[in-house]
């Protein structure tokens, strides 16, 4: 089964009198469980790619389906829920609420969603385990290394239990070693069946994936699969 | 999003700016400070008037000679030359009325009043035994007036504070003789102090008797005559009972007004509340500037936090809960805005009920209450354009902007 399936997609802003193809023509499948490398210049695209995955832009055509259902006619409530319980983000410059600790953050989907508190501090308590976040629940963003914050992003991007995780550039604000500790936490999480969708320009951290997509001027330009990472199932 | 949780996110956006959420808070509060304060006032003038008015005596009628100039043009009035004096005769026949209990006449004029090589010009009012009642005064050393026959001229006084500390510095006056005129009159009596009443000041007048009075000025007539009508229900039986006696008396003629009490009290309480919600409106412009500031706070708390709608719309957060939270803001910092300019304006109350303690300076409920519910109001109506607008921003722009 495809967890994603775009067909025909059109993606055209407006800038001026000057109507630019964000995305054209784009068909793509991607199933379950899979780690995607989005590539590409800047302009060629992928932001708004990935925007129209996470259900953060509407395609002007086409049609995406995600689960089997067809997302492009929900209503803006309807695509909201949809971001809340199947969509975790993960961004390149972390946008953690600079006024709430790390565990409010990572508590904030939940919060969205209603969760009962009980069941949130649950949660959290084990987000921050598994994250190695103990020591630093009760500390704000600005008390936070780069790396610690990016983890809080991921752990509050995950906290939902999504069925895929979109990442931006989750590298282009940390430093190598720190970038490497990030791409291990992703690809740890794409090992336990989450699908993994990161968007990039350094093509180093495309090679990791096991499936890159290039894209130029709005269309799909390469959908290349590297055989070894075809260990799930 | 569960209530709870709206508060809570609300509360911590509002004491994460406090620069911002102190100001709007302040304007807020100054606002409902200015509307308590104002109506304190204004109400405190009413108060104090009405209590100056009832101080005079309760359920009052008073007789006035000579006819006022309302009621329009009258042809009795026209062939009429000069009003008949209001006598004691006249206040005798009103006293047997059913609807009145009591009757006071009162003939007024100034005299030299001497004691001891003392002297002084005083007002020298000709009143009967009934008048300490009907002006609800009191006495402080000896009696006041014998229950006597109104047309008797007893040579006796009964003085107020003042004019007895100014003739008896330091002794007692009771017993000793004053000289009123080419009169020598005995003091039977002292009047305690009732300070400032409208018009005369109790503390400054000799007391005698009507006959008296008269004999002294050369007079007949009477300067009013007050009538403590049987209840405030007879107010207006007597009223009308007086004026046909009175009328009756002096050949149908209507040469005498009379007023009642209630009627002047009344028209100063119509005009004092007036005043008091006039002042209450200009103040409560100043509430919808407040409401006006909290917009432009709420706004500039949009564009700050632009990205941070953009996340919690990524997150999943839908337009109805981003509108809650925002609103959830504007209105609390409306509520403490009003809870503080509340207190703030009843410690202002409190501060000028403490300078000025004969001016009864408390805020109305009315507009206590109407002033928190407009703070809260403007604060919410004024709130509803930012979070529309927070609610409605594009999630893709809203996120790339740091």
């Amino acid at each position: 089964m495809a967890l994603i399936e775009l067909t025909g997609i059109e993606r055209v802003f407006r800038l001026g009198d000057v109507d630019v193809r964000a995305l054209a023509g784009i068909n793509l499948s991607i199933e379950a469980g899979e780690y995607v490398a989005i590539m590409g210049q800047s302009g060629s695209g992928k932001s708004t790619m990935l925007n129209l995955l996470g259900l953060l832009d509407r395609p002007n055509t086409g049609m995406y389906r995600l689960e089997e259902r067809d997302v492009t006619t929900l209503s803006p409530d309807e695509q909201a829920a949809v971001r809340s319980t199947r969509i975790g983000f993960v961004f390149q410059s972390f946008h953690l609420v600079p006024r709430l600790t790390a565990a409010e953050n990572i508590a904030l989907p939940m919060m969205l969603a209603g969760i009962a508190p009980a069941e949130r501090n649950r949660r959290v308590k084990q987000a921050l385990k598994d994250f190695g976040l103990d020591q630093r629940s009760d500390h704000r963003p600005d008390q936070l290394s780069g790396g610690q914050r990016q983890r809080v992003a991921i752990a509050r991007a995950t906290i939902m239990q999504p069925a895929m995780l979109l990442a931006d550039e989750p590298t282009g604000n940390l430093d190598r070693a720190t970038g490497d500790e990030v791409i291990s936490l992703l690809e740890a999480l794409n090992a336990r069946g989450m699908t993994l969708i990161i968007v990039t320009h350094d093509p180093k951290l495309g090679e990791r994936a096991g499936r890159q997509l290039v894209m130029e001027d709005g269309h799909l330009q390469s959908d290349k699969r590297r055989p070894a990472s075809t260990d799930f199932s | 999003m569960r209530f709870r949780d709206v508060l809570r996110f609300a509360s911590d956006a509002a004491t994460g700016y406090p620069l911002r959420t102190s100001l709007s808070v302040l304007a807020m509060a100054i606002g409902v400070a200015a509307v308590v304060v104002l109506t304190a006032l204004g109400d405190g003038a009413r108060r104090y008037v009405v209590s100056q008015f009832s101080s005079l005596g309760t359920n009052l009628v008073i007789v006035v000679p000579g006819r006022s100039a309302t009621g329009g043009f009258n042809p009795a009035n026209a062939v009429t030359r000069t009003p008949r004096d209001l006598t004691v005769d006249d206040a005798l026949a009103v006293q047997r009325l059913p609807s009145v209990r009591r009757v006071a006449p009162l003939a007024v004029g100034t005299s030299e009043v001497s004691a001891g090589g003392r002297l002084r010009e005083g007002v020298i009012a000709g009143v009967a035994s009934t008048y300490i009642d009907v002006r609800n005064l009191q006495i402080a050393q000896g009696s006041f007036l014998p229950d006597e026959d109104w047309n008797r001229a007893l040579p006796v006084a009964v003085l107020g504070t003042k004019v007895r500390d100014e003739l008896f510095p330091g002794q007692s006056a009771v017993g000793q003789f004053v000289r009123i005129g080419d009169r020598r009159v005995r003091v039977i009596g002292v009047l305690k102090s009732t300070g400032q009443g409208l018009g005369m000041n109790t503390d400054e007048v000799v007391f005698v008797p009507v006959a008296l009075a008269q004999a002294l000025f050369n007079s007949n007539t009477l300067f009013r005559v007050l009538i403590e009508a049987r209840s405030r229900n007879h107010i207006a039986e007597a009223k009308r009972d007086v004026a046909a006696v009175l009328k009756a008396r002096h050949s149908g003629e209507e040469d005498v007004t009379v007023i009642t009490q209630d009627a002047v009290l009344a028209t100063f309480d119509k005009l004092l509340r007036a005043l008091t919600a006039a002042v209450a409106g200009i103040a409560a412009i100043s509430l919808a500037v407040a409401g006006i500031l909290v917009m432009n706070v709420m706004l500039v708390a949009v564009t700050q936090r632009t990205s941070e709608i953009g996340l919690l719309k990524a997150l999943g957060a839908r337009g109805a809960t981003i509108r809650q939270a925002f609103l959830a803001e504007a209105a609390m910092l409306s509520l403490f805005g009003a809870i503080s300019g509340y207190l703030l304006g009843e410690l202002g109350a409190f501060v000028l009920r403490q300078a000025f303690p004969v001016f009864p300076a408390y805020p109305p409920n009315w507009a206590v209450i109407a002033a928190l519910a407009t703070a809260l109001s403007t604060g919410l109506l004024f709130g509803i354009m930012p979070a529309r607008r927070a609610a409605q921003l594009d999630p893709v722009q809203a996120l790339m902007k740091h």
